[in-house]
């Protein structure tokens, strides 16, 4: 079992998590993952890491209530307990001095962009972080960016908060200065990271993208997780999380995500129908 | 002395394709006292050579027919910690049973029946708990609480070590129980040899994956004295065909894991989904390809076609498992080789396109492989398409273990005692052998535990 230390509401429905996971947290890298599950008869879910403290022995995540696992998991309070929680998985990013790198973060992609642009400057890079959201509420992690970036560039969908407007626009800018980039590391939706590779593809800057497809164990062994990256199928459990953005098959990635659109909107109505006063049938 | 075997009780084709439970239901304790005078008690004993985990059949078959039931299973499990998992799912046929002197005559000892009846028998009428060892002896590292594992864990731990074994899923016994279905292995009964194990004094820890959140080296460091690892064949091949990736397209893997170790059965009560359309197929010949088959049966599929590229003579599944997947109504497509997956554009499968094989010459295998006669192309109508033609090693932990020998396949190399090229480190299972059966893992596990003991001693 393992205990949630700590919670915070970061915007609606999207909460921030400290849980006790002392193995997790010794090994834990800027890019890796970990699988969790709530409650017994739970699904197992992949969840990126936000932030760890090898000292007190803690792992951060932050996660969004889209469906009944998350929302499980944002019904628990500090001192309640998550059956399970395994980890670290996958590779961590490849983290060296480079330059200049951009670090785009969209939604809560930022979560895990966090550690990635702390470690990046550490290692002597100018970190220059794109973060964008729909709206000023759903902004997450501001000073923890600013105090991990050199540069930190905010964008809403609604200009209710920084500039106005999409992450690419910004990252156009910089590479139509003439900017020397070296990489260019985004997580967030699925349609996020394709527009950052088709902004940099022309521009030949390496840009690296995690995923988070739909997953099982998150070892290597069940293949639900698999994307055809260039020419051949990889696994984003072990292969990636990471993989070269301007490789990776966005719609086959997008198609495969909405495998269980069916079986998930059955399983909200059941949980929703479990309790409460709701006289339906389900 | 009936010169036939004891039949064993069967859930009826037409009730079974509609339930997970248990197809076969074991003999009664009348029938298996029958079935054991049927023993020559041959001194010889030919059967304990095809044992890999060198049962004393003659013995324990004797208690059978004394009505001793709880003192045979002692008897197996002086040998067997697995005896009601090995009852089920060993391929006795090659093994005990084919050396049976009975079965020159046609009709070998049904050692495996036997087995299952007093294991489960122990179980239920018994409560014998382990006699308690006193374990003062060095830490002890299992990695991986598959069938390899567990019996390396439980041998160990019988010779007084402090054995710890580290499981990457929330479950323990590794394709116990995320492979092989209820049908044929029921979870309770794992269960219950898991819990046999752990009354030995075998710390097991769930959710820790070798490779990841320790590193062998990491173990040692933490005062463990030898390793054994015993993680398995996890990863799943695919075709490399066309459309692999659609929605519809599973591993065994992962459409068994989904429906045995997560239970998605029972969607939305249990809330792990699987997607199941109304046709299936099934690649492959094997165990796993019978087991994915009969499974989509009992999610609820109308059809389901098992294609294999050979002809049935030479899938590798156990006789009874193909004879029990045809009486419930599994199509078989032999000489059958899929080429495309052919999907809608919302990147569903609609199809699986298959083109007919003949058979050529003998390959290094000894079986004649199949080539394909052009344009005999066709396509299969199905929704679902589950992938059932082997793993290859998971390759976690060699590639974080320095010092390991690794062969080409991605196995780790060992001597004939499952000693590997570091010292101190031991291997067995799939993981070694590729994609196997569970009693040779056990073997492996059996023959890895002795040699751990004698270089501890030796120390």
């Amino acid at each position: 079992m393992y205990k949630v230390l700590e919670k915070k509401v970061l915007s609606p429905g999207v909460n921030q998590m400290v849980i006790e996971a002392p193995m997790v947290a010794r090994k834990a890298q800027p890019g890796e993952f970990i699988i969790l599950r709530v409650t017994e008869d739970g699904e197992r879910i992949p969840l990126t890491i936000q932030d760890f403290d090898r000292e007190k022995g803690t792992i951060s995540i932050i996660f969004q209530e889209v469906g009944v696992t998350t929302r499980d998991l944002g019904q628990l309070e500090p001192g309640e307990f998550l059956v399970d929680f395994v980890g670290p998985l996958g590779r961590p990013t490849h983290i060296e001095k480079m330059g200049t790198v951009v670090c785009v973060g969209g939604g809560i992609g930022v979560a895990p962009i966090y550690p990635i642009a702390r470690a990046l400057k550490e290692a002597g890079n100018e970190v220059i972080s794109i973060v964008g959201s729909r709206t000023k509420d759903l902004l997450i992690l501001e000073e923890e960016m600013k105090a991990a970036s050199s540069t930190l560039i905010i964008t809403t969908d609604d200009g209710t908060y920084g500039r106005k407007g999409f992450v690419t626009q910004v990252l156009q800018e910089l590479i139509e200065k003439g900017q020397p980039i070296a990489e260019v590391i985004a997580i967030g939706p699925v349609v996020m990271m394709r527009a950052v590779a088709e902004t940099t593809r022309p521009h030949g800057i390496k840009t690296v993208v995690s995923l988070n497809p739909i997953m099982v164990d998150g070892t290597g062994m069940c293949g639900g997780c698999r994307v055809s990256v260039g020419d051949a199928t990889k696994f984003a459990c072990v292969d990636g999380p990471e993989f070269d953005g301007h490789q990776v098959d966005f719609a086959g990635l997008m198609s495969r995500q909405k495998m269980y659109k069916t079986q998930e909107k059955q399983a909200e109505e059941h949980t929703h129908c479990k309790g409460g006063t709701c006289t339906c049938q389900h | 002395m009936p010169a036939l075997r004891q039949a064993m009780p069967e859930q009826p084709a037409s009730e079974r394709i509609k339930n997970f439970h248990e197809v076969a239901l074991g003999y009664s304790e009348e029938t298996a006292k029958v079935e054991a005078s049927r023993c020559l008690q041959c001194k010889t004993a030919p059967c304990r050579n095809g044992c890999p985990v060198e049962v004393d059949i003659p013995a324990f078959i004797k208690l059978v027919r004394e009505g001793k039931f709880a003192e045979a299973a002692l008897k197996i499990k002086e040998k067997n910690s697995l005896p009601a998992v090995c009852g089920r799912v060993c391929p006795q046929e090659v093994q005990c049973e084919s050396l049976c002197v009975l079965g020159k005559k046609g009709s070998p000892v049904a050692i495996g029946r036997l087995e299952r009846f007093c294991a489960d028998y122990e179980r239920e009428q018994t409560k014998t708990a382990p006699a308690p060892v006193k374990r003062t002896g060095d830490k002890v590292a299992i990695v991986g609480s598959g069938p390899a594992g567990l019996t390396a864990a439980g041998d160990l731990a019988l010779a007084g070590y402090q054995v710890t074994v580290f499981e990457a899923l929330h479950k323990p016994a590794g394709v116990l129980v995320y492979g092989i279905p209820e049908f044929r292995l029921p979870k309770s009964i794992v269960a219950a040899e898991v819990e046999y194990i752990k009354n030995l004094g075998v710390e097991l820890l769930t959710n820790v994956v070798v490779g990841k959140t320790i590193t062998v080296d990491e173990l040692f460091e933490q005062g463990y004295k030898a390793v054994f690892v015993g993680s398995g064949a996890g990863s799943p091949q695919f075709l490399r065909i066309p459309g692999e990736n659609l929605n519809g397209v599973y591993s065994a893997n992962e459409f068994l894991t989904r429906t045995n170790l997560m239970k998605a059965y029972d969607f939305p009560n249990q809330q792990t989904p699987i997607g199941l359309g109304k046709r299936v197929a099934v690649v492959g010949g094997g165990n796993v390809a019978m087991d994915s088959a009969r499974t989509a049966l009992r999610l609820g599929a109308e059809k389901v076609s098992l294609v294999y590229r050979r002809s049935e003579k030479e899938m590798p599944a156990r006789h009874e498992e193909v004879e029990h997947a045809k009486e419930e109504g599994i199509d078989f497509n032999m000489l059958t080789n899929p080429v495309k997956v052919i999907g809608n554009a919302e990147g569903w499968v609609t199809g699986l396109e298959c083109v007919k094989m003949e058979l050529g010459a003998p390959d290094a295998s000894g079986r004649r492989s199949p080539v394909e006669i052009p344009g005999s192309n066709f396509v299969l109508p199905v929704e679902t398409v589950v992938i059932a033609i082997g793993n290859t090693p998971n390759p976690l932990i060699p590639q974080t273990t320095p010092g390991l020998e690794i062969s080409r396949k991605g196995t780790i190399n060992v001597d004939d005692e499952g000693k590997t090229a570091r010292e101190g480190v031991y291997a067995g299972g799939d993981i070694v052998t590729g994609a196997a059966t569970v009693i040779s893992a056990m073997g492996a596990g059996k023959r890895a535990a002795k040699a751990i003991h004698e270089y501890l001693s030796n120390r």
